[in-house]
């Protein structure tokens, strides 16, 4: 246990936790910044050139951003430490965060007065036994990492968003072809992005196909899918499957002790990033269903460093200045 | 912060991995994978904690296709441990607690 009662720890990184560390730096509060063993820098880390983030008339690489992000933040005297918080207990007053593993060194309890959470989101999986049984081999998450792996072969992206669209774009430069597998008779991406893949010979489209089954016993061979009209079903004979439905907010740590949402999101109080326990506040990906940007997020990770500092004002101010 | 664990290559892992008397355990990595940089210093650490029980290394599939191929691998990073020879296990890019988890059989 540490004694030191920090004004605030924050949890997570990306572009939600870091602007967050970059204001609380700046109003002199010294946050702690648990950033992730491995998921440091959040989902930008996995993608490739941003084209729409504020200030980069010329784009800029997602892990470029957040290198950047991460740097300002320590400019300014934000402590960022690349661990994973294992728990939480957020009612009370004082708030405790533990890092650490039993085993080794053990459990580290941090403490502080408030929390900003910005833990971000995961990826969606299909919920299919067979993505979960071929995945890492042919089902991916990831396609700057394992694009590569099936140059001249045919693939399919499951998925009709931006990170569809972008990961199919990407993954032109090695496959043969790419069939983007989306269960409406559009695409929802952003319309610069959809000219983009429709301009492209390398995508095809399956319409209304729902993926029923990944087929293959080491490895992906092909997909089953289900037409969404006619439930009439077919085999995409293809060796690899990227997964880009989209993302589930990252909530395990607070289960029980913030108030989720039906869909798993923290909730917030309007346009504020208060959720359900004084102190506690939040930002990114995690409350938000809605836009899922990185300038979004940053615009809220912002505001959750504002809201936390108006909050310790009061705290110090005594109890009556509270509400 | 461990050390960086030591290249396997494909002319050594022969020796190096599948002769080996300890489990080892090898990280598939090339230098495009974003998550492959964020998992490496963690599983050094692990690694350097467990030296008396495991091995690790580290394997580039952009030079070293041969094994890559020979395993399948077509994701990265693939985690993968290699008992008395045989593949045992694989995964991807977890954080800590989560690695720690999935490799306790050999740390124990």
């Amino acid at each position: 246990m540490s004694d030191d009662v920090r004004d605030v720890i924050i949890i997570g990184s990306g572009p939600a936790g870091y602007t967050a560390a970059v204001y609380a730096a700046r109003a002199d509060l010294r946050p702690l910044v648990f950033e992730g063993s491995v998921t440091a820098g959040g989902a930008l880390m996995n993608t490739t050139e941003v084209e729409n983030f504020p200030g980069f008339p010329d784009g800029v690489m997602g892990p470029e951003l957040m290198d950047q992000m991460r740097r300002q933040a320590e400019r300014f005297g934000a402590e960022l430490v690349a661990d994973d918080v294992v728990a939480v207990r957020l009612a009370g007053e004082v708030k405790e965060v533990d890092t650490g593993d039993e085993r080794w060194g053990g459990i580290t309890t941090h403490r502080a007065r408030s929390v900003i959470v910005a833990t971000g989101s995961a990826y969606r999986r299909l919920g299919l036994a067979s993505e979960q049984r071929l995945s890492g081999k042919g089902v991916s998450w990831c396609a700057t990492c394992d694009g590569a792996f099936f140059r001249d072969q045919d693939i399919a992206v499951a998925g009709g968003g931006d990170s569809a669209v972008e990961e199919a774009t990407f993954l032109t430069r090695f496959a043969r072809s790419v069939t983007l597998v989306h269960r409406r008779d559009q695409l929802r991406a952003s319309k610069i992005m959809a000219a983009r893949a429709e301009a492209d010979p390398k995508i095809r489209f399956a319409w209304n196909s729902r993926i029923v089954d990944v087929l293959g016993e080491e490895k992906v061979s092909g997909l089953r899918l289900q037409d969404t009209a006619t439930g009439a079903e077919r085999t995409l004979d293809v060796t690899g499957l990227f997964v880009a439905i989209g993302h589930d907010p990252r909530v395990e740590l607070f289960k029980g002790q913030l108030d989720l949402d039906d869909a798993g999101y923290v909730v917030v109080r309007g346009r504020s990033s208060l959720t359900s326990v004084d102190g506690v506040f939040a930002c990114g990906d995690v409350v938000d269903h809605t836009y899922r940007q990185a300038i979004t997020a940053a615009g809220s990770g912002c505001a959750a460093a504002l809201d936390a500092e108006r909050y310790l004002l009061a705290l110090a101010d005594g109890p009556s200045a509270e509400g | 912060m461990g050390e960086a664990a030591p290249a396997v290559i494909d002319a050594t892992f022969d020796t190096e991995v599948l002769a080996s008397d300890k489990p080892v355990v090898v990280d598939f990595w090339a230098p495009w994978c974003a998550p492959c940089r964020m998992v490496a210093p963690v599983l050094a650490e692990i690694a350097a904690q467990n030296s008396d029980k495991i091995r690790l290394f580290t394997l580039n599939t952009d030079e070293n296709p041969v094994v890559a191929g020979r395993y399948g691998v077509v994701s990265l990073p693939t985690i993968a441990v290699f008992v008395k020879g045989e593949l045992v296990k694989t995964m991807g890019a977890k954080p800590r607690p989560a690695l720690v988890r999935e490799l306790s059989d050999w740390l124990n």
